[in-house]
């Protein structure tokens, strides 16, 4: 290789470039396209019916129209969740009966049979097992039903019209449109919203993208809204509106997670991460009909058992950890029963309580055993009658069960609205705080990431509980 | 994972069924690479997936794969590591993703370049099967979601555009798993060497600017007699290209060898 001869080169070049001047580059798209246009005009020929596109165009006009495009963006959200929670509830209760009722005093028995120690019999089987099997009861129904349906849509090909219906909600958030692709994703998991951010080309439009994408209520987090909004909304009304109280309850934290990710958005742009909105092309692609049982087949796989995996990988050290907390003592108190009553003041402030705020820190690693955690330590500090004993994961068939026990935790309907709203608003799972760090490989905006949310949560909660306090 | 593939091509005695092996994300000790380009949406990665056995995340809106996906099939005994790269609509502006695309291509030497369109869209997919075609000279065209163009009533005459294009075509419906014996099958001829392709090169260039890409591109030959692309090259050195520029200075581009 001669240095010299390729500076020779390169020095032509500049040359050149300079001789042929500015249109350059449109010149030589333009050759490409007409290229391309004389070789289609030998080998495409088309019939006249050109139904398919035009069933398209007329499809387009009503998701993307400006009245019916919102209308329709929440009926299909609602309808998805309405099949969810129906159709979840009951799997979830014979998988319960199954794994809590059944295969527990089983596990425990032998475990008794075969000499365990008490203290590795109770952090086996009362521990790690229950909360393995708690997750399964209550996340697989829902998982196997939500993500198959929203693989569907993803394959139908809504997500684009999402995107374009939202466009310019983003640009005057001074975000990307793409926001809306990596937001979406984000229902399903902030791990997978957060890698998906990729997608958005402009560092400043892809950290607004990352740090708000927590706001998205993702697959660990529905359950809990699912549940809560069930024994406490679904309560307020008569039983015949019950499910549609609920339905409505979930469906509008959903929205405000999404009004929050618009004001964090713009309050964001408009403040450390100033600068221009970037432009770009999005293809609204054709409506394909989906493979149906693949689609289901592969959403099962991919997502639901993947999601679950990290569920049990996570509940299973969670579980024991509860199990350990509940049962050293230091003086007359266990390390949980302190940590819930000096957590208690600054959780009334939230209208919420020592138990749950304990439950939020020892569920980082993983939203979904959250409501687990609160049962368990709920159990455990008001003493109810037929928990299975400290620190013990408790055996819910019903979710009937699972409200009285939260109503003698001295659950009201304020507490149900602010864990609902605390769920929403919290620092995100530790998987995804680490995405958040590998994809910025910044520990400031992790950071901030992180906080953010919390913070929100914070004085929303507050808010909402001085103001209830007020005039209820 | 060893799906054996079902169509009729089982029992033909042209593609040997038997021979592969998808290898899913195992992907060391290849023989070949083989890199998946074209415009964002035409299907990619499922021809990716239908290859490998791999479950790539796959749906209908552009720009799902952001990262370089990797996987791998054997067939004949020969292994073969295949490469998702995201979608774009060129390789002339300088957005993040089509520089992956476009230095994959340029710089990572794969042995075959299969360049996937929707059969549908085939005069704005050509826009960058051009540009694939004159910096590469081994590719195949899989000419994708055949069968929503035959819904469409769009008919393309395969045989000519082989022609036309100097590169074989294959068409597909691989959310059906249809036509992927026949594109496993040329991807092996191809890189083979048993089929070989004449791409063409773009046409219809003003004299002038034709003009300053042969000097340019007859003096990188004198410099480097085994790349292929120069013209290329040559066309990106005009363009600016700093990239170019630099793997001109460190040498990266002389050791591009097809």
């Amino acid at each position: 290789m001669n240095t010299k001869n390729i500076d020779d080169i390169i020095e032509l070049s500049e040359e050149l470039r300079w001789k042929i001047g500015d249109d350059f580059h449109d010149n030589l798209s333009e050759s490409i396209y007409s290229d391309a246009s004389k070789i289609v005009e030998d080998v495409v020929s088309k019939g006249d019916k050109k139904s398919k596109f035009r069933l398209d165009a007329k499809i387009d006009n009503i998701v993307t129209s400006r009245i019916w495009g919102f209308p329709i963006m929440l009926f299909i959200l609602g309808f998805v969740l309405w099949l969810t929670i129906i159709g979840a509830n009951y799997p979830s209760s014979m998988l319960a009966s199954l794994l809590l009722d059944n295969i527990h005093p089983i596990l425990k028995n032998f475990g008794t049979s075969v000499g365990l120690p008490w203290w590795l019999n109770g952090f086996l089987f009362d521990g790690v097992y229950l909360a393995v099997a708690w997750v399964v009861a209550v996340m697989l129904p829902p998982m196997a039903i939500f993500f198959p349906l929203f693989t569907l849509l993803e394959d139908f090909g809504y997500l684009p019209r999402v995107a374009f219906n939202m466009d310019n909600l983003f640009k005057k958030a001074g975000a990307h449109g793409k926001q809306a692709l990596t937001m979406s994703m984000g229902f399903g998991c902030n791990a997978a919203g957060v890698v998906a951010t990729k997608i958005i080309d402009s560092p400043r439009e892809r950290l607004i993208a990352i740090i708000t994408n927590n706001f998205s209520l993702c697959n660990g987090r529905w359950p809990t809204q699912i549940l809560l909004a069930t024994i406490f909304i679904g309560a307020v009304v008569p039983a015949s509106y019950s499910i549609f109280a609920s339905l409505l309850a979930v469906i509008g934290i959903a929205v405000l997670g999404i009004f929050f990710m618009f004001f964090f958005s713009w309050a964001l742009s408009k403040t450390v991460l100033k600068g221009e909105v970037s432009t770009f092309n999005l293809e609204l692609p054709p409506y394909r009909p989906p493979v149906f049982w693949k689609t289901i087949y592969t959403s099962l796989i991919d997502r639901t058992l993947i999601v679950l995996w990290r569920a049990i990988v996570f509940a299973a050290p969670a579980g024991a950890l509860i199990w350990l907390i509940s049962n050293i003592f230091i003086g007359d108190q266990s390390i949980a029963s302190w940590t819930v009553h000096s957590l208690d003041g600054f959780g009334f402030l939230l209208g919420l309580n020592g138990v749950i705020l304990l439950a939020y820190i020892v569920a980082i690693p993983a939203n979904e055993i959250v409501i687990p955690t609160i049962l368990m330590l709920t159990v455990m500090v008001t003493g109810v009658s037929g928990g299975a004993g400290n620190g013990v994961m408790f055996e819910l068939d019903s979710v009937m069960a699972t409200a009285n026990i939260l109503k003698s935790g001295g659950w009201t309907l304020l507490t149900a609205v602010n864990v609902m709203l605390f769920s929403l608003l919290h620092n995100p799972c530790s998987t995804t705080i680490y995405t958040i760090y590998k994809e910025t490989n910044n520990l400031k905006w992790t950071v901030v990431a992180s906080i953010l949310p919390v913070i929100a949560g914070f004085i929303i909660t507050f808010l909402v509980a001085q103001i209830w306090r007020i005039f209820i | 994972m060893e799906n054996k593939v079902k169509s009729a091509c089982d029992t033909c005695t042209h593609f040997n069924a038997d021979g592969l092996k998808k290898l899913g994300i195992k992907t060391d000790d290849f023989d070949f690479v083989v890199a998946f380009a074209g415009n964002p949406n035409t299907g990619k990665s499922t021809v990716f997936n239908a290859l490998t056995g791999l479950r790539q995340h796959t749906g209908n809106w552009p720009g799902k794969t952001v990262i370089r996906a990797e996987g791998a099939f054997e067939y004949n005994e020969q292994k073969f590591k295949l490469v998702d790269l995201p979608g774009t609509y060129s390789l002339l502006s300088t957005s993040e993703d089509e520089e992956v695309a476009r230095n994959f291509i340029l710089f990572g030497k794969p042995t075959v370049t299969v360049i996937v369109v929707d059969a549908s869209r085939l005069e704005r997919n050509l826009n960058l099967v051009l540009q694939i075609l004159e910096i590469t000279n081994n590719a195949v065209l899989c000419l994708n979601l055949i069968d929503e163009a035959e819904r469409n009533n769009i008919k393309i005459d395969t045989r000519i555009l082989a022609k036309d294009l100097g590169i074989p075509v294959v068409s597909t419906s691989a959310r059906f798993q249809k036509g992927i014996p026949e594109l496993i099958q040329t991807i092996s001829e191809l890189a083979n060497g048993k089929m070989l392709c004449k791409p063409r090169r773009i046409k219809n260039i003003p004299q002038n600017i034709e003009n300053s890409v042969k000097e340019l591109s007859d003096k990188l030959e004198k410099e480097y007699p085994n790349i292929s692309n120069s013209r290329w090259i040559a066309i990106r050195l005009l363009e600016g290209d700093t990239q170019i520029i630099e793997a001109l200075k460190t040498g990266k581009i002389a050791t591009n060898e097809y």
